[in-house]
């Protein structure tokens, strides 16, 4: 029988140590929604979504007030609008249609976020991939919940760098959009190389073409359950260290895997995966940031910190694994500037810099993510940005990202705020060395080697 | 069965049991387990009950019994039990 420390345990992770479960995201095909009437088409959608989502955000509720833990986000991750898309949309505008059928969905719904506003073109890019990447800035300008993703590159396929090229304007033009809003638009816009189908979190989700027609995935959180837990062995060595974090990965993976499995039998939806995370917010305590100053750093940026943080993201994943029936998407810790107090602390403290911050890329989820530039930061450059981390990604087998926001009419010294999850950001500098000749040679970086591995 | 882990949290005064104890009885809520323990100076109380005979919603009861503690100046939480079976329990 569950004992009263138990008990205490457990709840003081949640009201003390914002233990959470980040997301709900149901997965839905739209698949069979496509017609080559845009108007019956985006019927197709809206009617699909609005059936399989009605009772998403009433359950997530429901089970988050019966077992007392809060469920933060309820979303809806769509199948690549590029593929759903591709017979009724003869031009960007016609793409633009569908994304605000899926912005009155969300809002109907009452979910946070819906992501799949998405193209994969890792080798190459199809008619209908160039037309959706060219609807985005002016889809996220006129849309308030759509996430959008363009996965550019894989380890099987190489990197497409007419597409890093491309999105290198992108970026920036969906910036210059929204520049009203402190160039919001690219905080809902990211770039991923080897992108996972079954991915909860956003701005990345999409319901890949590999999944079922509707699935439950569940996002975890909790990295100030675990900063505390690390509190306790403050000083041990490194044995002490690995297995109070996986003992606690352990456990706040648990809760996710109880809510998906309740979501699931709920909402009569198959149950996905849970995707292992450490997921930071902006308040006091819910900071990857500070589990690496409990390791023994300073600030994170401080050396140590790339060793640190793939220890960290090791053990979370060991621990994490026997506690879930489905594991999946991004499964790591995140690292995004303005979404974790305790990096935007070291940003300010000078300690950490983006080169740091893409070498910390190469041992956890996912990539370069919410890192405010300059606003005159040139395309190119953005491009080179994204062919950096495309290529960790791509040699190393893993997933990576670039979510930047080039902040308009911003330098380094100043700020962007976005409120809510998505936090404030100090402008960071990026190298003045220009690499236009590079990204506009055009064609695509070849797939690496997969043997002679040495 | 459907058992239920009630908390009650917050300083110590008289009757706060009673009071748990008497919305529970009115509600057909059966107490399987008490415990007790004094955390940093505050009273912590557990309780396993089933709430298979409860005629209210669940949110309902939980919501009054939060209500009911509130009147007391102490946190009452109902929580189902596979929270806690899942996270120490393999």
């Amino acid at each position: 029988m569950i004992n009263i420390s138990e008990v205490i345990e457990t709840n003081q992770m949640i009201e003390q140590e914002n233990l959470d479960v980040r997301t709900i995201t149901m997965g839905i095909n739209l698949l069979d929604c496509a017609d080559s009437r845009l108007d019956v088409l985006c019927q197709n959608i809206y009617n699909k979504i609005t059936r399989l989502a009605k009772d998403l955000v009433r359950t997530g509720e429901e089970i988050s007030k019966e077992f007392g833990i809060p469920i933060v986000n309820k979303r809806i991750a769509v199948t690549p609008i590029a593929l759903v898309g591709g017979s009724a949309c003869r031009t960007s505008a016609d793409y633009v249609t569908i994304a605000r059928t899926l912005d009155r969905a969300a809002r109907e719904m009452g979910v946070n976020f819906l992501g799949g506003y998405s193209a994969i073109v890792s080798k190459g890019m199809s008619r209908s991939d160039e037309l959706l990447i060219r609807s985005i800035p002016q889809a996220l300008a006129e849309t308030e919940f759509i996430c959008s993703s363009v996965n550019i590159g894989s380890t099987k396929t190489g990197i497409n760098m007419d597409a890093v090229r491309l999105m290198g304007d992108i970026v920036k033009e969906t910036a210059e959009r929204t520049k009203d809003r402190m160039s919001l638009g690219c905080a809902k816009l990211v770039v991923l190389c080897n992108a996972p189908d079954d991915n909860p979190f956003m701005a990345g989700a999409f319901h890949g073409v590999s999944e079922a027609d509707a699935v439950v995935s569940v996002g975890v959180s909790g990295p100030g359950v675990v900063k505390y837990a690390l509190q306790q062995v403050q000083g041990k060595n490194f044995e002490v260290l690995c297995e109070t974090i996986k003992r606690t990965a352990f456990k706040i993976t648990r809760v996710g895997q109880l809510v998906a499995k309740e979501a699931s039998r709920r909402l009569g939806v198959p149950f996905g995966i849970i995707d292992l995370s450490l997921a930071p917010t902006p308040a006091v305590g819910d900071s990857v940031a500070e589990i690496l100053q409990e390791i023994g750093l300073d600030h994170p940026g401080a050396p140590g910190t790339t060793a640190a943080l793939a220890l960290l993201n090791d053990q979370v994943k060991k621990g994490g694994i026997m506690a879930s029936s489905y594991v999946g998407g991004l499964s790591g810790a995140f690292i995004p500037v303005s979404e974790d107090q305790g990096m935007i602390d070291a940003v300010e403290a000078g300690a950490l810099t983006i080169e740091k911050l893409e070498a910390m890329t190469c041992v956890c989820s996912v990539g370069l993510d919410m890192i405010a530039i300059p606003g005159s930061t040139p395309a190119s450059t953005i491009a080179g940005i994204i062919a950096d981390e495309a290529a960790i990604g791509m040699v190393n087998q893993k997933t990576t990202a670039v979510r930047v926001i080039p902040a308009v009419g911003k330098e380094v010294g100043d700020r962007v705020e976005f409120g809510g999850l998505l936090g404030y950001a100090p402008i960071m500098p990026v190298s003045p060395f220009g690499c236009a000749a590079f990204v506009d040679r055009g064609g695509r970086i070849p797939a690496p080697i997969h043997s002679f591995k040495n | 069965m459907n058992r239920t882990i009630i908390t009650v949290v917050g300083k110590d005064t008289i009757g706060i049991i009673a009071k748990v104890c008497v919305y529970l009885a009115e509600h057909q809520v059966n107490i399987l387990d008490i415990s007790q323990t004094i955390v940093q100076e505050y009273f912590n109380m557990m309780m396993i009950v089933d709430m298979a005979r409860l005629e209210i919603p669940f949110e309902q009861a939980a919501a009054e019994l939060s209500e009911l503690g509130q009147g007391m100046g102490v946190q009452v939480k109902c929580q189902r039990e596979e929270i806690f079976d899942m996270m120490h329990r393999i």
